[in-house]
């Protein structure tokens, strides 16, 4: 077998591939084989290397150089200078600061510096389509080590002592859920990947998806041997094609092997694998909701109990994780449980994948222990503020959590903390906003989204959230009054005290917390009729200050509804009647004479 | 060619074993072979050198062994230059000739033993 001397790794994830890796990949290709070098140097797509800003991300291995925002045009300059005569190409790394200006490694990049990748280890290190690069680093080990050598009480046992907790944002511990599930009685059992993951700005789980497949599906089947399941299915959304392909690439894979059917391992346990393609709808990371769309029903939640433990997927016990939660499981088979719980804080363990997203300098991917500071995700692997503005909040934990503010922002991150402060864990979501953020507009957005993917089964959440959001829409386009503002509230906690499932129960909650830290923004809006941070366009006005004017027209020439009259000698004014307030002419003024209130 | 169904923990680590290649490229290798390959290095025929390397350590199936190139690092009238770095040591081999590669793989790579006849500097 021939030896490769160098790999070339290329993020093949869907940000990625969005900025043209593609092409990288299919020019390194061609650009090795004319230089005869294909033979020698080994192409690899991988999955997503967390730092989707930066891509198309390249890594050249043995030496580990990485490279970004990579172009066609690059490609020939990389093989010729790097991978030929072995000068890496300085000006396509990162840029550092002080000491260090061009860091030329992957782990010298603070975007990594603080990161630990469990969940995350195999992403944008292996081929996902290659089920021998898995096995490679170890893969499948924790499925032979559980068939030969555990039994399934063992293996529960094992995710009891690693104290690790659902990652979809729940947080109940997995080994006590799965444990409810082996004590089921039922001529059949069920177990369930919860892949529907449809926060805005959350993609933690399409990466795992897409980047390294089969630590979910050996998750499932160790999960499968535990609970007594010997059929699961991949519950994902229609909208992540490529995570959809890359799973059925690795399940065909895996059966290939025999690693996925009857018997495996000639141990008495089979496992059989399906995948669903849900429809996109956000209700549908419920867990009964999710399970009424895999039997083929309208994706509603139920009541609980009974609980899926004990009657799920067709009536039979099921148990439901997430992705996240499931690509955990093999490691900590491996490794132990008390090497798992060795990490995090007392009652959060391990490790959190957090889609970083917003205002933020690097935004992606970051695997963190719990336990880190939000200061620390935010500053020092985040980078800090866009155009170093000022910090004002993050949400975190999607449409479902809270804003926090400056002061929470050395708050350790875990399951109690977020949840003490008004804000969840979630699945992971961290949209970060500056100084230009109105909260009411923030809170207003987030109840958009759940509003209108409300199910409709229960009146609390139907009625309750659409009232709030026009509660939330007169308050921004200034019509609202104080009397509003109590009756948001009361609405909020009725909200979510009644509704039936958690999309009810937590779609308040950006709006309470935006209410409990930055009520003075929802006072100056009604009260002042002012949006203090310059985003409600129907609260602005924009004014041309006269002294600063230097009547050269060009506001005038570029408004694109004629609403500033005036001529060259004797100035411009803006007729705020017919102003639509697009901010054109603002943008526009070369001597900053435009003001905007 | 036939598909291989994995029967047991042996089975799939004979996998492993088979596949580690795949990815040992990227965790670095236990000693590192540096080939220069600055201008200078070419002309003197650093690219048969390279060949042989990799052909040899091919042969012998070496596959933890990070084969890496590099500049010119101005000692142009003794290339082709070839490092090895074994447990920290780096010994610099001038003038190779494509038939002294298997020799330096067998001796330094495999045996840790330095081929004094050939090495031209050292740093530690």
């Amino acid at each position: 077998m021939a030896i490769f001397r160098s790999h070339v790794l290329i993020c093949g994830g869907t940000g990625c591939i969005s900025s043209g890796a593609n092409e990288i990949i299919g020019s390194f290709k061609k650009e090795l084989a004319r230089r005869k070098l294909d033979d020698e140097v080994l192409v690899v797509p991988t999955g997503c290397h967390g730092m989707c800003e930066m891509g198309p991300i390249v890594v050249v291995y043995p030496e580990g150089t990485f490279y970004c925002k990579v172009a066609r045009n690059d490609v020939p300059e990389i093989v010729e200078e790097h991978i030929y005569k072995g000068r890496p190409v300085q000006r396509l790394m990162y840029e550092g600061t002080g000491e260090m200006p061009v860091v030329p490694h992957y782990k010298e990049i603070p975007f990594y510096g603080k990161q630990l990748r469990i969940a995350l280890a195999n992403c944008g290190y292996i081929n996902p389509e290659n089920i021998d690069e898995y096995i490679s680093r170890g893969g499948y080990e924790a499925l032979g080590k559980a068939l030969s050598s555990m039994t399934p009480v063992e293996v529960i046992e094992e995710i009891k002592i690693s104290g690790l907790r659902g990652r979809g944002g729940g947080g109940f511990p997995t080994g006590l859920k799965w444990s409810f599930c082996a004590n089921a009685q039922g001529k059949k059992k069920y177990v369930i990947c919860n892949a529907d993951e449809g926060d805005p700005g959350a993609f933690m789980d399409r990466s795992i998806l897409e980047g390294d497949p089969h630590s979910i599906i050996e998750g499932m089947m160790l999960g499968g041997y535990a609970m007594g399941a010997d059929e699961g299915y991949i519950y994902c959304r229609a909208e992540y094609p490529l995570a959809i392909e890359r799973l059925k690439n690795a399940i065909a894979q895996a059966e290939g092997y025999g690693l996925i059917g009857d018997n495996i391992m000639n141990s008495p346990f089979s496992f059989h694998l399906h995948i669903k393609e849900g429809a996109g709808a956000f209700v549908c990371g419920e867990e009964t909701a999710l399970m009424a769309s895999i039997e083929g029903r309208r994706g509603m939640p139920r009541p609980r109990p009974p609980f899926p433990a004990n009657s799920g997927l067709w009536g039979y016990p099921t148990n439901i994780n997430n992705v996240e939660t499931w690509a955990n499981v093999p490691q900590i088979i491996v490794r132990g449980g008390d090497w798992y719980a060795s990490m995090g804080t007392e009652k959060s363990k391990g490790t959190k994948v957090f889609a970083l997203t917003g205002k933020v300098k690097h935004t992606g991917l970051v695997e963190v222990p719990m336990g880190i500071t939000i200061r620390e995700i935010i500053f020092d692997i985040g980078g800090g503020i866009l155009n170093d503005k000022k910090f004002k909040a993050v949400q975190i934990g999607g449409p479902s959590g809270g804003c926090l503010t400056e002061e929470h922002l050395d708050t350790p991150v875990s399951y109690e903390s977020l949840t003490a402060l008004g804000a969840i864990m979630g699945s992971g979501g961290l949209v970060v906003m500056d100084e230009d953020n109105c909260m009411v507009d923030v809170a207003k957005f987030f109840l958009e989204f759940t509003q209108r993917e409300s199910c409709g089964k229960c009146v609390p959440c139907r009625e309750g959230t659409k009232h709030m959001l026009l509660l939330l829409q007169k308050i921004t386009e200034g019509k609202g009054t104080m009397e509003d503002l109590v009756t948001l509230e009361e609405l909020a906690y009725m909200v979510r005290d009644m509704s039936l499932c958690g999309l009810g129960q937590t779609a308040p909650n950006p709006v309470l917390t935006t209410l409990r830290y930055f009520k003075e923004e929802y006072v100056a809006h009604i009260l002042d009729k002012r949006c203090p941070a310059g985003a409600c366009t129907a609260l602005l006005e924009y004014r041309i200050l006269q002294d600063l004017c230097k009547k050269c027209g060009i506001c005038a020439k570029n408004c694109p509804v004629h609403c500033i009259p005036g001529d060259r000698t004797s100035g411009y004014l803006i007729d705020n009647d017919r102003c639509i307030r697009c901010g054109t002419c603002f943008e526009k003024c070369p001597f900053g004479a435009i003001e905007k209130k | 060619m036939e598909q291989i169904k994995i029967k047991s923990l042996e089975d799939l680590r004979k996998i492993r074993e088979k596949s580690k290649d795949l990815s040992s490229a990227r965790s670095g290798g236990g000693t590192t072979v540096i080939i220069g390959m600055g201008t200078c290095g070419i002309a003197a025929g650093a690219r048969d050198i390279l060949n042989e390397v990799m052909t040899e350590l091919a042969r012998r199936n070496l596959d933890d062994v990070a084969v890496q190139t590099t500049g010119c690092i101005g000692m142009c009238q003794d290339e082709p230059l070839l490092d090895v770095i074994r447990s920290g040591h780096r010994v610099t081999y001038g003038r190779v000739k494509p038939e002294d590669v298997a020799l330096i793989v067998a001796e330094h790579v495999v045996n840790g033993r330095v081929v004094e006849k050939l090495a031209i500097g050292r740093a530690d």
